[in-house]
């Protein structure tokens, strides 16, 4: 236990620090110290599942609070209890269903689930499925054959266990944890193999001999282009430098290591070039329940310039980056502001900004914020591991990730604090 | 006006032909100032039209001296139905701003089909003016044959007895004209010669007031006015034709001439053989912008420099300004045009007309060797392009009477005047007119750093309206870092960021003022490369947009995109970022990584017309679709200054 205290607190100083960059980085450190936070958790004889499901939510609320702009936190901790809530529950389906068949007696049954005591099994597992997901009609179909066909897959092992009372739940209440940090691994797994699954649909989008261009760096849409490039498309990238972190000129330089024409343009270019563009593609730094998008700053104006000459605006995005959140207000809310060094040397300009020197407030404020907010109606599509979707479509492909009762996590930590 | 006319006329038939064009220059000759107001446009239009067609003055000024001239009215069509067909033939070699004029100096210069030379055209001029005031039957026929459709014109408008005749002439030399072959510009002067003559005859008879017979006074202003009435019906049909043909014509002139491209390899290759300074080169250029001229960065100028005594025919101060471009330190639309036209009148005022040549035409020449010279430092500005105009046409201008030294004093004001006028006091009546738009309370947005822009602010904040100020700056130039400095300096409260920034503080902004390097006349906006994105994320935001712009940087251009014309900013200095040590992720490539990757800085960009709100020039505010009214009446305006 103190060993995972540790590591929350050395991971919440790097998150408060923004010492950790990069949404995708972030997921899985976070995915990974949750993953040690649960193997530590001491698992109670009783409800396993919400013991769990109440740490990993401590830890969480720290972790959100720590940054809470860095989104992708708070979706590895939605998508971590959303996991230790189905693999409890298919758990439970599982025994409820080897209880049925065995036929044991009915206060055994009342013990192990000691809230639903009138219920029986199937009933509880429907009910409980209907909570983890929000009503649809894959749950709607789900829901007869999976409380019929449960049984027959795991009736062997609900016999075995049957058997004796202890020895069932010692190894039910190792075989959750077991199966959570399974599910987990899983989870970090698809975090590092997103960016193959994105690569792989490149060479549907991208055609011989088009023009495509892209602000600032993102992992993602390097290896989008480096995929199409190795698929034998020849094609031209206008990168825009993406000011004041000019990471595009770094993503220049891998795209030229790799043998893409580039194009390195100012980020005042856009507007002139994109008349000549056939397509926009970009990384996120999240996506919103409303098919939002945040962006690095300087998005939203590549996507009005888009707009305007109806060139397509495409956004990869991982599936740790789908916010399950709906946005208000994201540029001041889900924004940061960045040091004024980026954009002014402070030796020059260090007399405006004294707030000592004159009366009141200072002449001169310098704004640096780091993200853009790129409203649904500019995307034109979104490229996920799943595949391709529209903005109006995101909601309902994260309502898949995330289960409804987590999704209010954000606003306890706040009032908590 | 008439009665001095009168008094005077003394036809001296042939001089009468070829003095048309100068006609109102020479006649009041005591009072050297009195072209501007007296001269009739028509006399110009020979020159101008050669000069360039955007300088034609329009069908309209040719019914305005008709008013004044009754006797005139049917001739100025046909007078440009003459005429015409030569001008717009000139059109398509002609180049964007005298980039070609040459140092071409022989006189009996028979090369009008050539016409590549725009300048030409002052040459001509010139010389025939010349010749007809100094030799006067002797350069007949030289200067015939260099003119035959001048000829043609001059007979226009000098209604004879045998109008129908010269009519008939005229019509046959405009023809072979059209043919643009020496043998049927030989044919053409034969003919216009003999018309002349003809016509001469015919006049030296009917006036036969004496005296005064190689005087350059103009002739022909008496005849004209006697037997105006009659020609007018005689020749009434044909008039009609030739009137809606010049429309046509006239129209066909208004067009620009096309641009250099310099991916174009004829021209680019005499553009290098001419050049002064290397051509950088052409690897890693990007392709879509290769018909551009690459940037000539810094790195030559200690070359340039050690080349000073060898380029001894540019003037020093043109030099000086040349090596400013070159190394940047001079920058901003107005600022580099005042710089220019300091400098002619600096070149202007040591100047001295060689022995055997003409002021104008030399002093043309000499001219246009400077802004080939500049433009090679960089290339030229749309507003520069438009004050070169004005100063050359002035030039073109000067009454052939004026001593060196009056002609020179008399530039030397016009290009103060121009100054004056056109960009000082057009500044002051643009901050008036912006400081009404300027309420207690708002926040105004600029971009970059435009001297009208920083001007306004200042004003309003001197009127003491409380304002904030959002500069909003860009990688490479960073010219608004120098902004902020300077209304810090001053007081104003400001925020500074970054253009990528722009969405996050449109949200507070009430107003965007931007500069402009141009206007076109179909509404877009030309001007420092991310004035299009802020304008669109201000439309997006649904904040008006207020280009302040002098009327003097109208042009009649049209253009939709940034690409087809544009200037290169010098491509290394994207990968450096001042200030910034940590970025320098392009330092040290390869050969194979420096194959692949191209850097392109643009400097300029099209702001699309419907992004803006108003236009604030020196004529008021107009909305963007009034553009081509002001450049169609600003162009008139400033042949006549």
């Amino acid at each position: 236990m103190p060993d995972t205290q540790a590591l929350v607190n050395d991971f919440l100083n790097k998150l408060k620090k923004r010492k950790i960059e990069g949404s995708q980085a972030t997921a899985k450190q976070t995915a990974e110290l949750l993953r040690s936070v649960i193997s530590q958790t001491r698992m109670p004889y009783t409800n396993q599942a919400a013991a769990l499901i109440h740490s990993v939510k401590a830890v969480g609320e720290r972790l959100i609070a720590a940054n809470p702009v860095e989104l992708a936190v708070g979706n590895v901790v939605r998508r971590v209890l959303h996991i230790v809530r189905e693999e409890d529950l298919s758990l439970t389906t599982a025994a409820m269903a080897g209880l049925n068949l065995s036929a044991e007696s009915d206060d055994e049954d009342d013990t192990d689930r000691d809230n639903h005591p009138a219920l029986s099994a199937a009933a509880i597992a429907a009910a409980s499925r209907s909570t983890l997901r929000p009503p649809s009609l894959q749950t709607l179909l789900e829901d007869v054959p999976d409380s019929a066909a449960v049984p027959h897959t795991s009736s062997s092992g609900g016999d075995s266990e049957g058997k004796s009372k202890s020895a069932d739940k010692s190894s039910r209440s190792r075989k959750l944890k077991h199966d959570v940090i399974e599910a987990v691994n899983e989870l970090i797994q698809d975090i590092s193999t997103c960016h193959e699954l994105i690569a792989e649909q490149a060479v549907e989008h991208i055609h011989q001999n088009e023009v495509i261009l892209t602000l600032g760096s993102s992992r993602t849409v390097l290896e989008f282009l480096c995929a199409a490039k190795e698929k034998k498309r020849s094609f031209r990238v206008f990168v825009a430098e993406g000011a004041p972190r000019y990471q595009g000129h770094l993503l220049a330089k891998e795209l030229v290591t790799r043998g893409l024409q580039t194009t390195l343009i100012t980020d005042s270019a856009v507007f002139a070039m994109i008349s000549r563009v056939n397509m926009v593609i970009v990384g996120a730094h999240a996506v919103m329940a409303n098919g939002g998008v945040i962006a690095p700053v300087g998005l939203n104006m590549v996507a009005l310039a888009a707009q305007k000459h109806a060139v397509p605006f495409v956004v990869l995005a991982g599936s740790h980056k789908l916010c399950p959140l709906y946005p208000h207000h994201p540029e001041v809310l889900l924004n940061e502001l960045r040091s004024p060094s980026e954009l002014l040397d402070f030796g020059e300009f260090s007399d405006c900004l004294d707030f000592g020197s004159g009366i009141g407030a200072p002449l001169l404020h310098v704004v640096n914020p780091t993200f853009d907010y790129v409203p649904p109606k500019l995307v034109s599509l979104f490229i996920t591991d799943t595949g391709g979707h529209n903005p109006s479509y995101m909601y309902r492909l994260i309502a898949d990730y995330y289960s409804a009762d987590d999704l209010v996590l954000e606003r306890r930590t706040t009032s908590g604090n | 006006m008439d009665a001095r006319r009168m008094s005077r006329a003394v036809p001296r038939v042939r001089q009468v032909g070829f003095f048309t064009p100068n006609t109102p220059a020479k006649q009041p000759q005591p009072q050297s100032a009195a072209p501007s107001s007296e001269s009739p446009p028509l006399s110009d239009s020979p020159a101008s039209n050669s000069l360039s067609p955007v300088m034609i003055p329009p069908p309209r000024h040719l019914s305005d001296n008709l008013g004044g001239r009754t006797a005139a009215v049917p001739v100025p069509g046909r007078e440009n139905s003459g005429e015409l067909p030569t001008v717009g033939s000139y059109n398509p070699s002609e180049s964007v701003l005298w980039l070609d004029s040459p140092p071409r100096s022989r006189i009996g210069d028979e090369e009008l089909s050539e016409g590549a030379e725009s300048s030409l055209g002052w040459y001509r001029r010139s010389d025939s003016a010349k010749f007809a005031s100094s030799l006067p039957s002797g350069g007949f026929n030289l200067s015939t044959a260099k003119h035959p459709e001048s000829v043609a014109a001059v007979e226009a408008k000098n209604p004879l007895p045998e109008q129908s005749e010269a009519q008939k002439e005229q019509a046959s030399s405009s023809k072979p004209l059209k043919a643009k072959t020496t043998k049927a510009e030989r044919r053409a002067l034969q003919e216009s010669q003999r018309a002349a003559k003809a016509a001469s005859r015919a006049e030296a008879n009917k006036s036969g007031t004496p005296g005064g017979a190689p005087s350059s006074k103009p002739m022909k202003q008496p005849p004209q006015k006697k037997d105006g009435p009659p020609v007018a019906s005689s020749i009434a049909a044909s008039e009609r034709i030739g009137v809606d043909r010049s429309v046509e014509k006239e129209r066909k002139k208004d067009l620009p001439p096309p641009r250099k491209q310099f991916d174009d390899e004829s021209r680019g290759g005499r553009a290098k053989r001419r050049s002064v300074l290397n051509q950088p080169e052409a690897r890693n250029r990007v392709e879509l912008f290769r018909h551009l001229p690459p940037h000539k960065n810094g790195t030559q100028l200690p070359y340039l420099g050690s080349k000073f005594f060898e380029l001894h025919e540019k003037h020093p101060a043109v030099y000086k300004v040349g090596l400013q471009y070159l190394a940047g330190d001079l920058s901003g639309g107005n600022a580099r045009c005042i710089a220019m036209l300091q400098a002619f009148q600096e070149a202007i005022r040591d100047y001295s007309t060689p022995p055997e040549k003409t002021l104008t035409r030399d002093l043309t020449s000499k001219i246009g060797g400077f802004v080939s010279f500049l433009i090679e430092c960089r290339p030229l500005s749309m507003s520069m392009g438009n004050a070169i105009r004005f100063l050359k046409s002035r030039i073109a201008r000067l009454p052939l009477t004026l001593s060196e030294s009056e002609a020179k004093t008399t530039l030397c004001s016009d290009i103060d005047r121009f100054i004056n006028e056109k960009i000082v006091l057009a500044d002051k009546v643009i901050l008036r007119h912006a400081a009404t738009k300027i309420r207690d309370g708002d926040v105004l947005l600029t971009y970059g750093s435009s001297c009208v822009v920083e001007m306004i602010l200042l004003y309003a904040h001197e009127l003491g309206k409380q304002f904030r100020v959002v500069v909003v700056d860009s990688h490479p130039m960073l010219e608004g870092q120098k902004l902020l400095r300077r209304l810090v300096v001053k007081g104003l409260s400001c925020t500074y960021t970054q253009l990528n920034a722009i969405s996050y503080v449109m949200h507070k902004v009430t107003r965007v003022f931007l500069g402009a390097s141009s206007i076109f006349s179909n509404g877009t906006v030309y001007s420092t490369v991310g004035t299009a994105s802020v304008a669109m994320v201000a439309h997006a935001f649904r904040v008006p947009v207020l280009v302040c712009c002098e009327a003097y940087k109208f042009h009649e251009r049209v253009q939709l995109d940034s690409i087809c014309f544009n200037e290169l900013g010098d491509p290394d200095a994207i990968s450096k970022v001042p200030g910034r040590v940590d970025v320098n992720y392009l330092d040290n490539l390869t050969d194979k990584q420096k194959e692949n990757l191209e850097l392109l800085n643009l400097k300029y960009d099209a702001t699309p017309s419907d992004y803006i709100s108003v236009i604030v020039t020196d004529y008021g505010m107009i909305p963007p679709t009034s553009v081509p009214v002001i450049v169609r009446g600003y162009r008139k305006e400033y042949l006549l200054i």
